[in-house]
């Protein structure tokens, strides 16, 4: 199905299922333990054997000598693969380091061997044998040291409209702040693991990766074997944020090892390893310069952003949302990138705009104040319903000033007072803030098969996965609605590359684009079963579990009585992305309290009013809201990725040094949807909202901060040690 | 004391294998961060590595009602006991380092986190995992208030959080203070406040946090109903 008209009403406009917040039809099988996760499948194949990854002790530099021997005849042991018996590897299209190292090493904890035994007690043991020699070399580890030599990345040149320079150096009023965010890691509950298992020369991987086609190329051409001879398998992911849109060494080395030791070997990533040896999103030191009338009238606005990666990466596209989001005749984006030795540099929820929007969102806080503005009404007088790089370039949809107004409005912001440091409730500083939350809206082709049998049960199947966002009820719900069953009668089969491809999960571009498959699908389904029925004339009304046309009414089932009737295709997509800009908005608004004596920092309350087009399922896109304002007050307050710029890691590597927030944390989130549906971005005029939930929220958590205590932290994290000294003199 | 025969290889062995690895964990041999600038050579062993054979301990214990017996090395932790030898995988590892809460099961009454306890140190003892709870045709009230206010996305801290939010309201009805308990003479209640502190070794990256909240609310409000009436929750 193409689309490159809006879409006219269909039968997703019902809203008979689609649109209702429906209990998750995983439920039941995620919270009684019975779901399987990629390292569980006990299920799926015999005699399995376990792998334990030795990660390198340097960041940078050569192996000079590898001792195996006491490793190779530990008890147990059955194999240690490394890049010396390796054979030949490539190296996939997402990966930016080899994920095997040797003798070349790229990072710290690049894995340089696994250790295969007949149990994890004795593959851990036999790893620690291993005899390493390292000539290790000087690398850059420091991004404020490399800034100055930083260039512009492939791909990513600088724009410009107007004259900034020109219209920055008139405006009467300017900021011109430097704002820094640390490396953050994604660190999902579900460590990265694979079961590998070879028959023949055809490798069946159980894995938990969240772009399975993008994965089947990417072993393809690591382990240079046709695509055709892989299967990815994950039908459950524990979360990944992006941390598991790549393959990673769990499933090369479990490939590599089960082929040395010729049986099956299943490899999780240990918790302490993930942090150095996978990916995380890269530090940003941001300039943003602000050029404004009196009245708030932006002029002149520029974002710069330099960050680092291993050479061949990209940057951090921090600048991103300053492109779109604010009115203002002359602009300026630029991104610098540094190489670093660090481990590689990559996507994390929200990429670009997570980081950017945390210092964007503050410097127009600061504009505002600097302006004697409110700062809502600073944001809605700069609004903008074109793409204010390309005058006429409409929005499809943009709701920005209602998601601030009605945010205001529930979140009581009149009783805020706009002097810092002037609420007190006995020894807290209570304060509030807010920023805007931006977020594209992506289209990407999608594929799904839909079969219908003879008991009126259709099944959904595609290679889409469901990382905690919702997938297996969005799909179901999308089918029963195109089909005009209940819910109970859809089944959703998820995560296989024996599946139709579609679009994955990343860059909140799934629920949508994954959906818009599915009822592509079953739209080809109806034709089919409209065909069976002897159904010729108008278009058949498919509802109740019965079809009925020109007053005849027959049940579904029985246009697959013969047997199953199956209809596959794919939503693709024309150039309305091209035409309109397709975006998502929120209003983000939270109230701190500040401990006036030890400067501990404590969320009250947390409000985003969110429009993204058509709510799919309210239920579990309220918790994908929430979870993303969790993880944006936690990039908020407490997550930094320690990097050892002597030694070139992340010395934080576990969830004791690295800190996320946890219950006590986090107070009660409110969400609210606007009711909207974008005819422009699909047929199921819904967009992404993924993502949304951290965009912004961070800013809005500093600006509550500095509401409270009247202490300005431009470099992220927000801690009490960088409150601390600065609080007002206790009365 | 004198250590002789069996007994003392199986010592030797076992204080070995601890060893190896508490190695691991802490600074392991091969994790260490070396200078940039200088040749690394791997840190020296004192001699050859002598090869132990796993030290392997019988233990019997109950699982989820069932009585089990299960021959193991000694290094197993109850964590992989459950999910290698019984093939209870419900119970989740996020961390093996007690840093998650994704692997807490309840043990003789108690919630632990079975990442940081050896199987073998279970000898006799009663444990339930979240299969231990209920299934998906007939859902312990937690189970079925998680799945009523959506507290879970991608569900993998989820058995931990379940195990720990049964737990937990068992704490509070037993008396037990916290860290926010206010006075430690009155019986603590179900309040958000004692909730959110008494789950916050359970961590769920995907954010459910307000979620688990409202769920436990409604199970801990249903149980204090019940109480009055008279009857014993399930
Ligand atoms: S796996 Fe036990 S606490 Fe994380
Ligand atoms: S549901 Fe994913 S970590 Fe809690």
């Amino acid at each position: 199905m193409k689309f490159d008209t809006p879409a006219a009403a269909n039968p997703i406009d019902q809203l008979k299922v689609v649109g209702k917040a429906t209990d998750r039809i995983d439920g039941p099988l995620k919270t009684t333990g019975t779901a399987p996760y990629a390292y569980e499948r006990h299920d799926v194949v015999a005699n399995q054997a376990h792998g334990f990854i030795l990660g390198s002790a340097i960041a940078k530099g050569r192996i000079s000598r590898m001792d195996i021997a006491a490793a190779k005849v530990a008890p147990g042991v059955i194999a240690v693969v490394t890049a010396e018996n390796a054979g030949t590897l490539g190296k996939g299209k997402w990966n930016t380091a080899a994920l095997l190292g040797g003798p070349e090493i790229q990072h710290y904890h690049q894995a340089v061997a696994l250790v295969v035994a007949e149990t994890f007690e004795q593959a851990r043991d036999a790893a620690g044998l291993i005899k390493v020699d390292y000539q290790a070399e000087a690398g850059a580890y420091d991004l404020a040291a490399a800034r100055n030599g930083a260039t512009v990345a492939k791909g990513e040149p600088d724009s410009t409209v107007g004259d900034f320079n020109g219209a920055y150096t008139a405006a009467p009023v300017q900021l011109d702040a430097t704002y820094t965010t640390p490396d953050q890691g994604h660190a999902m509950m579900e460590p990265h693991a694979t079961i590998a298992a070879w028959n023949g020369d055809k490798l069946t991987l159980w894995t938990a990766n969240q772009m399975i086609n993008w994965g089947v190329k990417d072993v393809s051409q690591t382990l240079n074997i046709p695509e055709e001879n892989i299967r990815l398998i994950s039908p459950y992911i524990g979360g990944g944020f992006g941390g598991k849109l790549f393959v990673r060494s769990d499933a090369l080395m479990a490939a590599l090892g089960a082929k040395v030791a010729g049986r099956p070997v299943k490899v999780a990533l240990t918790r302490p390893l993930m942090f150095n040896n996978t990916t995380h999103r890269p530090a940003t030191i941001q300039r943003i310069r602000i050029g404004a009338t009196r009245e708030g009238r932006i002029t002149a606005i520029g974002h710069e952003s330099w960050s680092g990666d291993l050479p061949g990466g990209k940057p951090e596209t921090a600048v991103q949302q300053t492109r779109l989001l604010y009115a203002g005749a002359n602009r300026l984006t630029a991104m610098r990138l540094a190489v670093l030795d660090l481990p590689e540099g990559n996507a994390m929820r929200a990429p670009g705009e997570a980081p950017g929007l945390m210092a964007l969102e503050v410097a127009m806080d600061e504009m505002a104040e600097k302006l004697g503005m409110d700062p809502i009404q600073f944001r809605i007088l700069n609004d903008t319903q074109e793409d204010p790089e390309k005058p006429g370039r409409p929005y499809s949809q943009r709701q920005l000033t209602e998601c601030l107004r009605q945010g205001a409005e529930r979140f009581g912001w009149a009783k805020r007072d706009p002097k810092p440091a002037s609420v007190r409730e006995g020894r807290w500083l209570v304060g509030m803030g807010m920023a805007a939350g931006f977020r594209n809206n992506l289209v990407t082709k999608s594929a799904a098969r839909v079969r219908l049998d003879g008991q009126g049960m259709v099944t959904v199947e595609t290679d889409m996965t469901d990382i905690g966002t919702g997938t297996y009820t969005i799909i179901a719900q999308t089918a029963a609605e195109t089909m005009g069953v209940p819910l109970d009668k859809v089944a959703v089969r998820l995560g296989d590359s024996n599946f139709p491809v579609s679009c994955g999960s990343g860059g909140q571009w799934g629920a949508n684009n994954s959906t818009a498959g599915v009822y592509a699908a079953c739209m080809k389904l109806r034709q089919s079963v409209a065909r069976k029925l002897g159904f010729n004339a108008a278009e058949p009304h498919f509802a109740d579990g019965h079809v009925s046309s020109g007053g005849h009414t027959v049940p579904l089932a029985q246009a697959a009585k013969d047997g199953d009737l199956v209809a596959e295709d794919q939503i693709e997509y024309g150039d309305l992305d091209k035409k309109y800009q397709q975006s998502t908005f929120a209003g983000h608004f939270v109230e701190v309290a500040v401990d006036s004596a030890t400067g501990e920092i404590r969320l009250r309350r947390m409000l985003a009013v969110c429009a993204a087009g058509r709510i799919l399922n309210p239920k579990s896109a309220r918790s994908q809201v929430i979870g993303a304002m969790t993880m944006g007050a936690g990039a908020a307050l407490m997550e930094e990725l320690a990097v050892d710029k002597r030694r070139g890691f992340f010395v934080n590597h576990d969830l004791a040094g690295y800190e996320v927030p946890v219950h006590a944390d986090i107070p009660h989130q409110e969400v609210v949807f606007l009711d909207e549906v974008d005819p422009i971005s699909s047929p199921m005029k819904a967009k992404g909202v993924g993502e949304l939930g951290i965009c912004g929220v961070g800013a809005a958590v500093a600006n509550a901060v500095y509401n409270a205590t009247g202490v300005r932290v431009r470099d992220y994290p927000v801690t009490l040690d960088k409150v601390l000294d600065h609080l007002p003199e206790m009365t | 004391m004198r250590n002789h025969g069996n007994a003392d290889v199986s010592r030797r062995g076992l204080l070995l294998g601890a060893a190896a690895s508490a190695a691991l964990t802490a600074t392991p041999r091969h994790g260490q961060a070396m200078p940039a600038d200088a040749d690394v050579p791997s840190a020296p062993h004192p001699g050859p590595v002598p090869i132990m054979n796993p030290v392997m301990n019988r233990v019997s214990l109950t699982v989820n009602g069932a009585a089990q017996t299960l021959e193991m090395d000694t290094r197993t932790t109850l964590l992989d006991a459950l999910r290698e030898h019984l093939r209870l995988t419900g119970t989740k590892k996020g961390c093996d380092h007690g840093q998650c809460g994704a692997c807490t099961v309840i043990v003789d009454g108690r919630r632990i986190n079975s990442c940081l306890t050896l199987a073998v140190m279970h000898e006799g003892g009663s444990v339930t995992t979240v299969e231990g709870l209920g299934t998906p045709a007939k859902l312990h009230p937690m189970q079925a208030a998680f799945v009523k206010h959506d507290g879970y996305q991608c569900g993998y801290c989820t058995p931990g959080q379940i195990c720990s939010a049964v737990a937990v309201l068992d704490e509070i009805k037993a008396g037990i203070p916290s860290h926010v308990t206010a006075s430690l003479t009155d019986a603590p209640q179900a309040t958000n406040a004692e909730m959110r502190e008494r789950m916050s070794g359970n961590v769920c990256r995907c954010g459910a946090y307000s979620n688990i909240l409202e769920a436990m609310t409604e199970v801990a409000g249903q149980k204090m109903a019940d109480q009055q009436n008279g009857r014993d929750p399930a």
